[in-house]
Order: C-alpha cells, then sequence, then structure tokens
C-alpha cells in the first residue's frame, strides 16, 4: 500500500475534509465534565432510555386498575400482581408505571416540540438576519409581540381555543419558543454577516446558504446546543404547567404535570403520591441545567476564576 | 436619550395594540355559544337570538373588536357574560387580592436576592457560592407546582403550621390574613427569588469580565473594593431590569400559585372564566396580566437605556 492511498484511507475514516485544514478552522475543543455534569449527562440518559423503552420496563400498563386501595404507600404488594414500589395513585394505578409511562408523553412530546421551534426559529431568524428589509421587519413585530405575553397566559388562550390535543399542544409549545430562538438566531447571524469571514466568502462568490451553512452554524454550534438545553427545561415546564391546569396532556395518559395535580389531595392522607412525578420533572430538568452549566462554564468567566486563586 | 425612551414607550403602546388583537382573536375562537350556554335547557331560538343581539354577538367580529376596544379604552370593561355583574366590579377585589400578593412578594424577595446575588457574586467559587448556585439553579429549573406541593407537604401536613388552601374573605384580622397569605407567598418568593438572585450574579460576573476590571486588579485593588467601588455601580441597571423582569415573570407565577391554593386572585378569576366560557372576563383579565408584563418589559427596557452612560449621553 503506497502512503497515499493510506493517507487517503485515514481522511476516509475520520469524515475529514479540506475544509478542517485550513490554518483558520476551529480548534478541536475536549469537553469535560465536572462530576455534576456527569450526574446530568447519567440522568438525562436514564430519561431518554425510559421514553424508548418506558412501557416494556414498566411492571403494570399506565391504566391498569389493579391495586387494593388507592394512596398505597411504597412498597406494598397487592396479592397476584405485585409490588407497588412508589405506592398507588388516587384511582389505584401503580405510580412506578405511570411515571416511566409518562416520560414519553412529558420529554417525548417537549423534545418534539423544541425541535419544531428549533427548526422554525433559526430558518427564520437566519432568513431574517441575511434578507433585512420588510422580510425581517414583519416578522421581527410578530415576534415580539408574542414574546411580549407570558408564556402560560399565551398557552392558556390557544390551549382552549383550539382544545386541547398532542397536536395542538406540541404546536403551541413549538411556536411560543420558536420566538425566542428567532431572536437569538437573528442577533447572531446579523453578527456574523458583518465578520470578514463571511465578507471574504461573499467576495469569492459563496451562495448565502454556502455561508450560512458553512461559515455560519459551525461557529454557532456550541451555542445552539446550549440554547437548546435551555429550551428543552422550559418546554417541559410548560407542558407540565399547562397540564397541571388540567389543559395540556388529557386523562387517561400519563404525564407527570397531571399526575401531580391529580394526586394532590393525596398529601393530606400523607401519600407520597403527588412527590413522586414532581420528582421526575426536577431530575430531568435540573439534570439539562446541570450539563448547560457545566458546558457554558467552560466559556468565558475566566477573570473570575482566577481571582479565588 | 429621550428618543429612545419615547422610541421605546412607542414600542410599547404598539405591542399591546398587537396583543389585544391576539387576545380578542383568540377569546373569540373559543369553543361553545355563550348564548347557549348562559340561557341553558331554557333556550328557543327566540330568545337565543334576543340574547346575541342585546350583547352584541351577532355583529361581525371587526365591529366587536373596535367596541370592545373602544370600551375598554374608556375604563367600561363590560358585563359578565355568566354572571350578568359588571366585570369591573368582579374584578376589584381579586385585582387587590392579587396585587397585595405581588407587593409582598417584591418588598421581600428583592432585596434578599440582590443581597444573595451579590454575596455569591462576591466569592465566587466557594461554598457559598456553590451552594447558592446549585440550590437557585435547582429551583428554576422545577415548575412552581413542584415548590408548592412540597411547601405543602411540609408546612401543612407533616408540620401542621399553615393550612394549605389560602381563604380570604375580607374580614380577617392581620394575623389570619397572613396565615391564609403565608402559603402562596413563600411559594411565590422562593421562585422569584432563585431567579433574581443567579440573574444578579450573573450580571455582576460579567461586569467582572471587562478591561476596566482586569486594569483594577493588575494594578492590585482589594477584591471586595473592586465589587463595592468599581463593579457594583455598573450593576446597578442590569439589576433594575432583572428586578423588573422578575415582577413580569411573577404574572405568569400568579396563574399557577393561586390556582393551588385556590386563592382568591385575578389568575383564578380568570382559570374559571376559562371554564365558563365568560368572553369578556378572560379578554379584560388578560388584558390586565398581559398590560402589566408589557408596562414592566418597557420599564426593564427604560431602566437598562438610563444605567447605561453611553446610551444616557450620546455623542
Amino acid at each position: 500500500m503506497t502512503d497515499a492511498t493510506q493517507g487517503a484511507e485515514t481522511e476516509a475514516e475520520e469524515g475529514k475534509t479540506i475544509y478542517d485544514e485550513l490554518p483558520d478552522a476551529p480548534p478541536k475543543k475536549k469537553l469535560k465534565l465536572s462530576w455534576t455534569g456527569k450526574i446530568g449527562v447519567a440522568l438525562v440518559a436514564f430519561w431518554i432510555i425510559m421514553v424508548i423503552v418506558g412501557p416494556w420496563v414498566a411492571p403494570f400498563h399506565e391504566a391498569d386498575i389493579i391495586a387494593d386501595d388507592s394512596y398505597l404507600g411504597p412498597g406494598y404488594v397487592t396479592e397476584g400482581e405485585g409490588t407497588h414500589w412508589l405506592g398507588t395513585d388516587y384511582l389505584e394505578r401503580d405510580i412506578l408505571s405511570r411515571i416511566l409511562w409518562g416520560a414519553r408523553m412529558t420529554v417525548g412530546i417537549s423534545f418534539i416540540a423544541t425541535l419544531l421551534a428549533y427548526a422554525m426559529g433559526v430558518t427564520a431568524g437566519i432568513a431574517a438576519a441575511v434578507k433585512r428589509g420588510w422580510y425581517d421587519m414583519i416578522l421581527s413585530r410578530i415576534n415580539d409581540a408574542i414574546l411580549s405575553l407570558p408564556t402560560i397566559m399565551l398557552g392558556l388562550l390557544i390551549v382552549v381555543a383550539f382544545g386541547s390535543s398532542i397536536p395542538i399542544l406540541i404546536g403551541t409549545a413549538a411556536v411560543i419558543y420558536a420566538s425566542s430562538v428567532f431572536r437569538i438566531a437573528r442577533a447572531f447571524g446579523q453578527e456574523i454577516m458583518v465578520m470578514d469571514y463571511v465578507e471574504a466568502a461573499q467576495a469569492r462568490g459563496e451562495t448565502i446558504w454556502w455561508i450560512i451553512f458553512r461559515e455560519v452554524l459551525p461557529n454557532a454550534v456550541m451555542p445552539l446546543a446550549t440554547d437548546f438545553g435551555l429550551r428543552l427545561v422550559f418546554v417541559v415546564l410548560f407542558i407540565s404547567s399547562l397540564s397541571f391546569l388540567g389543559l395540556g396532556i388529557q386523562p387517561p395518559a400519563a404525564d407527570w404535570g397531571s399526575m401531580v395535580r391529580q394526586n394532590l389531595e393525596g398529601l393530606q392522607y400523607g401519600s407520597l403520591a403527588p412527590v413522586w412525578p414532581a420528582l421526575a420533572i426536577a431530575s430531568f430538568t435540573i439534570a439539562i441545567n446541570l450539563i448547560v452549566d457545566d458546558v457554558s462554564a467552560k466559556s468565558g468567566g475566566d477573570l473570575a476564576k482566577k481571582m479565588i486563586s | 436619550m429621550q428618543r429612545m425612551v419615547i422610541q421605546r414607550i412607542w414600542i410599547g403602546l404598539a405591542t399591546l395594540w398587537v396583543v389585544s388583537v391576539m387576545v380578542f382573536i383568540m377569546t373569540a375562537a373559543l369553543p361553545g355559544d355563550v348564548a347557549a350556554i348562559v340561557l341553558g335547557q331554557s333556550a328557543t331560538p327566540e330568545s337565543l337570538a334576543a340574547y346575541r343581539a342585546e350583547r352584541g354577538l351577532d355583529q361581525p367580529l371587526v365591529f366587536q373588536y373596535f367596541g370592545w376596544l373602544g370600551s375598554l379604552m374608556t375604563g367600561d370593561l363590560g358585563i359578565s357574560k355568566a354572571g350578568g355583574a359588571t366585570i369591573s366590579s368582579l374584578i376589584a377585589g381579586r385585582l387587590y387580592n392579587t396585587m397585595l400578593l405581588a407587593a409582598i412578594v417584591a418588598v421581600i424577595s428583592v432585596p434578599v436576592s440582590v443581597m444573595l446575588g451579590l454575596l455569591a457574586a462576591m466569592y465566587p467559587g466557594t461554598w457559598i457560592d456553590r451552594v447558592l448556585t446549585f440550590g437557585t439553579l435547582s429551583l428554576i429549573s422545577v415548575p412552581e407546582f413542584f415548590i408548592a406541593t412540597f411547601m405543602v407537604l411540609i408546612l401543612a401536613v407533616k408540620l401542621q403550621w399553615l393550612p394549605a388552601i389560602a381563604n380570604i374573605s375580607g374580614d380577617e384580622t392581620y394575623l389570619e390574613l397572613l396565615r391564609g397569605l403565608a402559603m402562596p407567598l413563600i411559594t411565590l418568593i422562593i421562585v422569584v427569588a432563585a431567579q433574581m438572585i443567579r440573574m444578579t450574579r450573573a450580571g455582576i460576573l460579567n461586569v467582572m469580565n471587562s478591561p476596566y476590571i482586569e486594569m483594577a486588579i493588575l494594578k492590585g485593588v482589594r477584591r471586595n473594593r473592586i465589587i463595592l467601588r468599581h463593579a457594583f455601580f455598573n450593576t446597578i441597571g442590569p439589576i433594575v431590569n432583572v428586578i423588573a423582569l422578575n415582577l413580569a415573570y411573577l404574572v405568569s407565577g400568579v396563574v399557577i400559585v393561586e390556582t393551588i391554593f385556590a386563592y382568591p386572585g385575578l389568575a383564578k378569576l380568570m382559570i374559571d372564566g376559562v371554564q365558563t366560557r365568560d368572553l369578556p372576563l378572560v379578554q379584560a383579565c388578560a388584558m390586565i396580566f398581559c398590560g402589566t408584563y408589557v408596562v414592566l418589559i418597557i420599564l426593564a427596557d427604560v431602566a437598562a437605556i438610563l444605567a447605561n452612560p453611553r446610551l444616557r449621553n450620546p455623542k
């Protein structure tokens, strides 16, 4: 084997392009997480796995009314059925099973809504930055109006007006959070459009989409990724809050927000039934924030760190 | 500077107008016919038509909108479609309750969180900063009802110090009133303070990263002096901004908290109105909430302009 073919092989293996070998290509940074960040990654991974396999891992079906009584304590054994590790809810259903099924609703729906919000927000935002003029003007004003409303109020109005179904819920969350993504993407696009390297690319005669995908987006990946995490947290909170108000995901489907609301009464009988789904939400959202904090701490804030030592 | 502030206020007014259109259209799209709901079983086609004509429900939406906007401007909020009482009378007491709640939350949480945020920023990386950062991070990542649930579990069920339901009728003594308010207050204060502490800390640390602070470090000024003399005054603008933003944030926190504790405030009234399809009531409440929100956001922006010397004294 000659040197030349060997070189070609390794190139193909690592997916390298000439682009990566340019002298001004961004340095490859390895991300090292602190222990809190690692806990976050583990928790998020756990819930993502549960979104996929939850219904098969859960001991019971989400709608099974099988227990001896409602608001049973953790570890109660129903004869012939099995153990209720986290007790039972107000309708004599197994809480652990409902939380595992609910991951699909709460985390799954939020994830789809956030993806959709990103697709809409980034496309419209960068387009507004690139095209400017009337297009930018109209989009920005609509955006300002959406941003200037309390999200829960807006969600409430939309869901009440159009009824509460899963597509409506996803659409509502996506539109509301697309507006904040739009703002960031537009600001980011504007900032980058005046950079020298973009001007250089324009001078080379590159098309606008080449510039967006090869010059602008690679520089925005890290900030956008952390923002995606935060946005996902907001969407989870938003959807759970709507469910909590009884306007989100409808029964009998299990979802963490409505589980808290439905079992709230149980507190008075000393049951922890509403606490478990609340903890499930918290474990997911806190985990994401831990990762985001870790990632963003790596970029910037150095001087403050220097001052301690 | 004046031009910027005036421009910002105009944008705010325009936003309010767009908001009014959105609120009107969305509530107009609410399913269910009010006339049928109000008249119930006894409805005949004639009585339905008469009711619609009386309330202007048979007019085109555009006319309904301008009629509504016109009376809104003159302070006439209309008549509740469900009860027949004027909306102003329904709202008055509820609005007072909500304002009371929000005012107490603001008075307690603002000074406490600015102090704690400052403390965290003065000693970054120490245990005090870590506890605050991790604690507030956890609190802002959980929904309001999570905190409320735990408060009920601990304070009402386990310790039995406070009632789980905030029942305010208006003729209690101050102590009873305070006991009734305690749960929603504690929940909202925790939610808002957590957010504010983080933003204050971030604002100060952001200033700490600027070149003039680096200069001060290099010439050997002590750390506390840098923060209190050099950094703090430049963070007043951002902090006022943070405070206004968080008071605006109270608007959405109030919806959840009032529902959980059955607190007789404006948000509870609105949710009830949603359930009875009482359009004028929902419109009025939504406009009050959104209006307050927009005004607070404008205040935040104006504060940011006023606090920035470069914007205050343009060349």
